[in-house]
């Protein structure tokens, strides 16, 4: 395909655009179903970057810190702490380390236990925080200092928990572009379709332009641009229409749930503005296809 | 000009055409006469490439039909103007548009002034702007003969131009196509008014082909 065929239809040739009959009811589904599928597409890409999202903040927030619980008899328990917090300290890349107080224990535990937890009576194991730099730390030579200070403490850097989740991220990304593309190969398929439907209609207009010395390029250019333009403008519609819907989705900071934060941000509002000329070209490639195919077929 | 070698055409397991051989010299005036369902609109149709011949070769133009592509035989119609017998035009477009209609395809604009005498000429100066449907038989052959002209091909082949049209606007068209002829483009007209052809013979040299017995024969000067 030349580039000038793209540069024709965007160009334009009104007397070109002529030759074909005004079309009825087919020109508005054609617009419907690029609006229909760019909305839907919006969502995806919505979902896509939000997943996005989630997994780098999961993963930043998880790989940044690591838990040690200790575990000791009552009697040990303050030595073992004091010891484990002394390894911390001389452990290079670690910028903080902290035991947690029981109030704050309480509250982790409340939401399983209730208020009015007896945590004295319990034998809770203790937790120290433990945040690290940029650089990270040997968790392997970590790991062997507190089995030689503190034989009751155990790290935990949260890989096990870090791994699935980065997963089921990456997996939630996926599955929004996989369903951009199917939405995209649908919408392929509709406007073939409709333009198919289109050229056999017009198969007595085509006949006639061919007797007179018309190349199927010019016919086809003729049902390729108007498509085109059909589907560029509803794709537009439908992506005003699904920016709008994603806009008036509940914040992440208002309902702090797992499924808000599904959006757009910042410079990632711009992305849907892809969609349209990406529409544009999918109706471009597929009523070509369609046209010199089903030209072929006619004269 | 157009040359047919041999050429034969089978359609639905019988042969229309068999064993044709004959040459349109370049300014000749040709008429093709024979009893309906003869094949005179096939044997025009093999002459603009819409039928391939099943046995033999067509050359239009010195190029071999079956060797051209689609953009090849596109091309090659834009040199030759056709009045087909069921006039078909696009119905949504006004008349003056469709007679402009080769100009339009081809990239080339046809002169207003031009437009105007020739719809002028053929009698339809007034009905510019009618659709297709809306014109009677006879202004619909009048219009499709104007359309075959308007861009001055080398070659005109009319399927029945005249069928539809009385005496008087009849042999208008005809003095058109003779002057076209004079102009030395080549004329092929389909026709079984033998009254237009002996018009014709009296303005210019027609010579006068004969489908036959699935053949195309040269007719002798009696008509």
């Amino acid at each position: 395909m030349k580039l000038s065929a793209i540069t024709d239809v965007l160009r334009g040739d009104k007397q070109a655009d002529r030759v074909v009959p005004p079309s009825g009811h087919t020109a508005w589904l054609t617009s419907f179903t690029a609006a229909a599928m760019t909305f839907l597409a919006v969502f995806a890409l919505a979902l896509s970057l939000a997943a996005g999202r989630l997994a780098d903040r999961w993963g930043d927030a998880l790989a940044r810190s690591a838990t040690i619980r200790i575990s000791a008899p009552a009697g040990q328990m303050d030595a073992q702490t004091r010891a484990v917090l002394d390894v911390l300290a001389t452990t290079p890349g670690i910028v903080r380390a902290r035991a947690m107080e029981d109030a704050e224990q309480r509250a982790l535990l409340e939401p399983w236990f209730g208020p009015d937890l007896p945590l004295d009576a319990l034998p809770i194991p203790r937790l120290i925080e433990v945040t690290e730099d940029a650089e990270g730390y040997d968790s392997e030579g970590l790991r062997q200092r507190l089995a030689a200070e503190a034989p009751g403490a155990v790290l935990d850097d949260h890989t096990r928990w870090r791994k699935p989740l980065a997963v089921a991220a990456g997996r939630l990304r996926m599955l929004g572009l996989t369903s951009i593309l199917l939405i995209g190969g649908a919408m392929a398929a509709m406007i073939t379709l409709a333009a198919n439907a289109s050229l056999a209609a017009n198969s007595q207009v085509i006949r006639v332009l061919r007797l007179v010395g018309a190349r199927d390029a010019y016919i086809a250019r003729a049902f390729v641009r108007r498509f085109t333009l059909r589907a560029l403008i509803g794709s537009a519609v439908g992506a005003v229409c699904g920016m709008i819907g994603v806009a008036f989705l509940p914040s992440a900071d208002m309902a702090g749930g797992f499924l808000t934060g599904l959006g757009f941000q910042g410079a990632g509002w711009l992305w849907p503005f892809l969609l349209p000329p990406l529409a544009a070209m999918t109706a471009f490639l597929a009523t070509r296809f369609a046209a010199l195919r089903k030209l072929k077929e006619l004269t | 000009m157009i040359a047919f070698e041999n050429v034969a055409y089978s359609y639905g397991g019988g042969e229309l055409l068999s064993d044709v051989s004959l040459r349109l010299a370049p300014g000749s005036f040709h008429f093709l006469t024979g009893p309906s369902g003869a094949g005179k609109s096939t044997f025009l149709k093999l002459c603009y490439a819409e039928l391939l011949p099943t046995a033999g070769r067509v050359t239009l133009f010195d190029r071999e039909v079956r060797s051209l592509n689609r953009d090849e035989v596109a091309r090659m119609r834009r040199r030759i103007g056709v009045v087909h017998q069921d006039c078909q035009f696009l119905d949504h477009l006004p008349l003056a548009a469709n007679v402009t209609l080769p100009a339009m395809v081809s990239g080339r604009s046809a002169e207003m002034a031009d437009l105007k005498d020739l719809l002028n000429w053929v009698g339809l100066a007034k009905l510019g702007d009618a659709l297709p449907p809306q014109l009677s038989g006879g202004e619909r052959q009048r219009a499709a003969l104007a359309r075959a002209v308007i861009m001055s091909p080398d070659v005109v082949l009319a399927d029945e131009p005249t069928g539809n049209l009385d005496w008087e606007m009849s042999l208008r068209l005809l003095t058109l196509l003779v002057e076209l002829n004079k102009m030395g483009k080549t004329i092929l007209i389909a026709t079984h008014d033998l009254n237009l052809i002996r018009a014709a013979k009296q303005q210019v040299p027609a010579r006068v082909l004969r489908i036959a017995k699935r053949r195309v024969q040269l007719a002798g000067a009696d008509l």
